[in-house]
């Protein structure tokens, strides 16, 4: 209603995670670890892989490098690496958007997104330990070079057999000194936003007024400067390089706009969850169809993003540029193309179609389903841009989901550990009243 | 036909706000209500039901995509057929940016000239307003009265509620 009331009285309210939920995590963890393993004894029986489609592409990459020949490890443990990758790619920039979205939130003096606050400090909590594995699996892939084709030996050395002058072109940037320190400042510098944001409501929690809320507002505008930098050039070192020949001026935002999205779904998905578990007693309907008009919103970015980029490259048609739709549309004797098209219906078509009404972004049951779709659906765009770089014809889904599992069950559990730290509810932010009252 | 107003005048949305809800308790039916700005909770305080122009929106939408389709299959595969860029002469990839703008056209064009219809806002030599002074500074209540009503008992639900003047206008073409 227009009319403004006084606040209620609002009192903190703390998560308790059961240990059922506790358990709950444990299982997922476990199914992950089981599907790796019959993933893995499958794939070392030869069940559920392309070794007829492999020859074939094997052939025209060498002639494509000169002839240079190049062996990856045996192809489980190269999906494990690639999966370990690909996966850690998607959580760990999923996991930022939770201080993206608060630091926006918090530079545009929003009032309406206070009672969701606390699940976006929540969701950056995998950032810690998304950088130690992000630094291992990067030593990992010096095992066989089986995740980025530029740190082969000799592929920068003129006259050695792997030379490539192409890539040997984008040494200046593309070498591991300088990957692994960009890799430690991008995530270190989101590590410390975070943990500077999060300190600061802590501590307004404690003692309340206002200072806590400007101080904040300075942390966030600084935070959004270095993100928006970051983000792009985190987007061409962790996804873009594995395509080491190719490149798009579009990728930078192709990729945070698949993990934007997706971080508001994981957003919306968990305050359903804790509300249907009885949290939240002020998240009304008119919360969850602000955050659903986001999920619709950026559903369309995202394919305005994916569709600007694709194309420019499909009327052009340059060789350099064509190859990478080439590979997903029809290469690999067409064992892509499927994902291709379904990472369109699902990313696009579904959330466009259904959440397009009211009705349907004020429903929690809708906006879950929709969620849940996204998340799998970014993963699934995600997996399209590893996949056909890395694997070629070798791609399988029972190691990746395994894997995949094995993440989710370890990001909600250091997601729920601190969502249980601090009250649901910020009592002393300021705009909380103005969050109670929030209409659409 | 000519219809027969009684003007409540308001001069605050708070007050209008309580006093629809009053009026409305105390059965007199509110013929619609003027503001200078959109004041939130007056749909639901008028018990205005949810607008149906987002499903008239949708199909003006779906009209465009269709129309600008038809116009680019029609004329470039088959009317006039020409090769551009060495692709198919029905390219849908190249379509779709104009079959975006031509849905976002006649959705919004679509959607703006059915509202004013709907809403009688559509441009003409007069116009017809109750009280000029709503769009300014001053909230107007609208009741339709006829030689039935009880014209002292409803100034007084009126004034009780905090209205400040109660005028009667008649109005033709409304």
């Amino acid at each position: 209603m227009a009319t403004l009331t006084h606040q209620e009285n609002l009192t903190a309210e703390y998560l308790e995670v059961t240990p059922g939920a506790r358990k709950n995590f444990m299982f997922i963890i476990i199914a992950g670890v089981a599907v790796l393993v019959l993933g893995v004894i499958l794939s070392l029986l030869g069940i559920g892989s392309h070794h007829e489609a492999a020859e074939g592409a094997a052939a025209a990459h060498g002639a494509a490098h000169g002839g240079a020949e190049h062996h990856g490890s045996a192809p489980w443990l190269k999906r494990i690496i690639v999966s370990l990758w690909h996966n850690n790619v998607f959580f760990t920039g999923v996991s930022a958007i939770g201080t993206v979205f608060m630091a926006i939130q918090y530079v545009a003096y929003a009032g309406w997104s206070v009672v969701v606050k606390r699940i976006n400090e929540a969701l950056s909590a995998w950032l810690v330990p998304g950088l130690v594995i992000m630094l291992v699996v990067f030593g990992l892939n010096y095992i066989n070079h089986d995740l980025f084709h530029w740190t082969t030996p000799g592929i920068m050395e003129k006259g050695n057999a792997n030379y490539d002058a192409i890539i040997a072109g984008k040494q200046g940037f593309l070498n591991p000194i300088f990957y692994v320190i960009r890799m430690v400042l991008f995530l270190g510098l989101w590590i410390f936003f975070t943990k500077r944001l999060r300190d600061l409501s802590l501590a307004e929690d404690q003692i309340g007024g206002t200072s806590f809320f400007h101080k904040s507002i300075n942390v966030s505008a600084a935070f959004l400067v270095v993100y928006a930098v970051s983000s792009s050039i985190a987007a061409w070192d962790w996804v873009m390089s594995v395509d080491t020949h190719w490149f798009s001026t579009m990728f930078g935002w192709y990729v945070f706009a698949s993990w934007w999205v997706s971080g508001i779904a994981a957003v919306t998905l968990c305050a359903i969850i804790l509300k249907q578990a009885g949290y939240l007693p002020l998240l009304k309907p008119d919360h969850l169809h602000d955050l659903g008009k986001f999920i619709f919103g950026f559903s369309i970015f995202w394919t305005y993003v994916w569709f600007s980029q694709f194309m420019l490259i499909w009327y052009a048609n340059l060789p350099e540029e064509a190859v990478y739709f080439n590979q997903r549309l029809g290469g690999f004797n067409g064992q892509y193309t499927w994902i291709f098209y379904a990472n369109l219906v699902i990313n696009f078509a579904f959330p466009f179609l259904v959440l397009m009404t009211r009705d349907a972004k004020r429903q929690m049951i809708m906006l879950k389903i929709v969620c849940i779709a996204i998340l799998v659906g970014h993963w699934t765009d995600f997996y399209l841009m590893f996949m056909p770089g890395t694997m070629k014809a070798d791609n399988g889904f029972i190691i990746e989901i395994g894997i995949a599992l094995i993440f989710l069950g370890s990001f909600l559990i250091l997601m729920t550990k601190r969502l249980a730290q601090a009250s649901l509810t910020p009592v002393h932010h300021p705009f909380l009243d103005e969050s109670v009252h929030h209409t659409t | 036909m000519t219809k027969r107003f009684a003007l409540g005048i308001f001069e605050d949305e708070d007050v209008l706000l309580h006093a629809v809800e009053n009026v409305r308790e105390a059965g007199v039916k509110i013929y619609e209500v003027f503001s200078p700005f959109p004041i939130h909770g007056i749909d639901d305080a008028l018990g205005i039901e949810r607008s149906r122009l987002p499903i008239a929106a949708f199909f003006f939408g779906l009209t465009g995509l269709a129309f600008a389709l038809w116009l680019q299959i029609y004329t470039l595969g088959f009317d006039w057929p020409m090769i551009i860029g060495g692709k198919p002469h029905i390219a849908l990839p190249a379509f779709i940016p104009v079959a975006f703008e031509l849905t976002v056209l006649f959705c919004c064009h679509g959607m703006v000239i059915t509202f004013y219809t709907i809403s009688n806002l559509y441009p003409r030599w007069k116009t017809p307003v109750l009280d000029v002074r709503s769009t300014d500074d001053k909230f107007v209540m609208a009741i339709e009265v006829n030689e039935n009503t009880d014209m002292n008992k409803l100034t007084q639900i009126l004034r009780e509620n905090g209205a400040s003047e109660v005028n009667q206008k008649e109005m033709s073409k409304f």
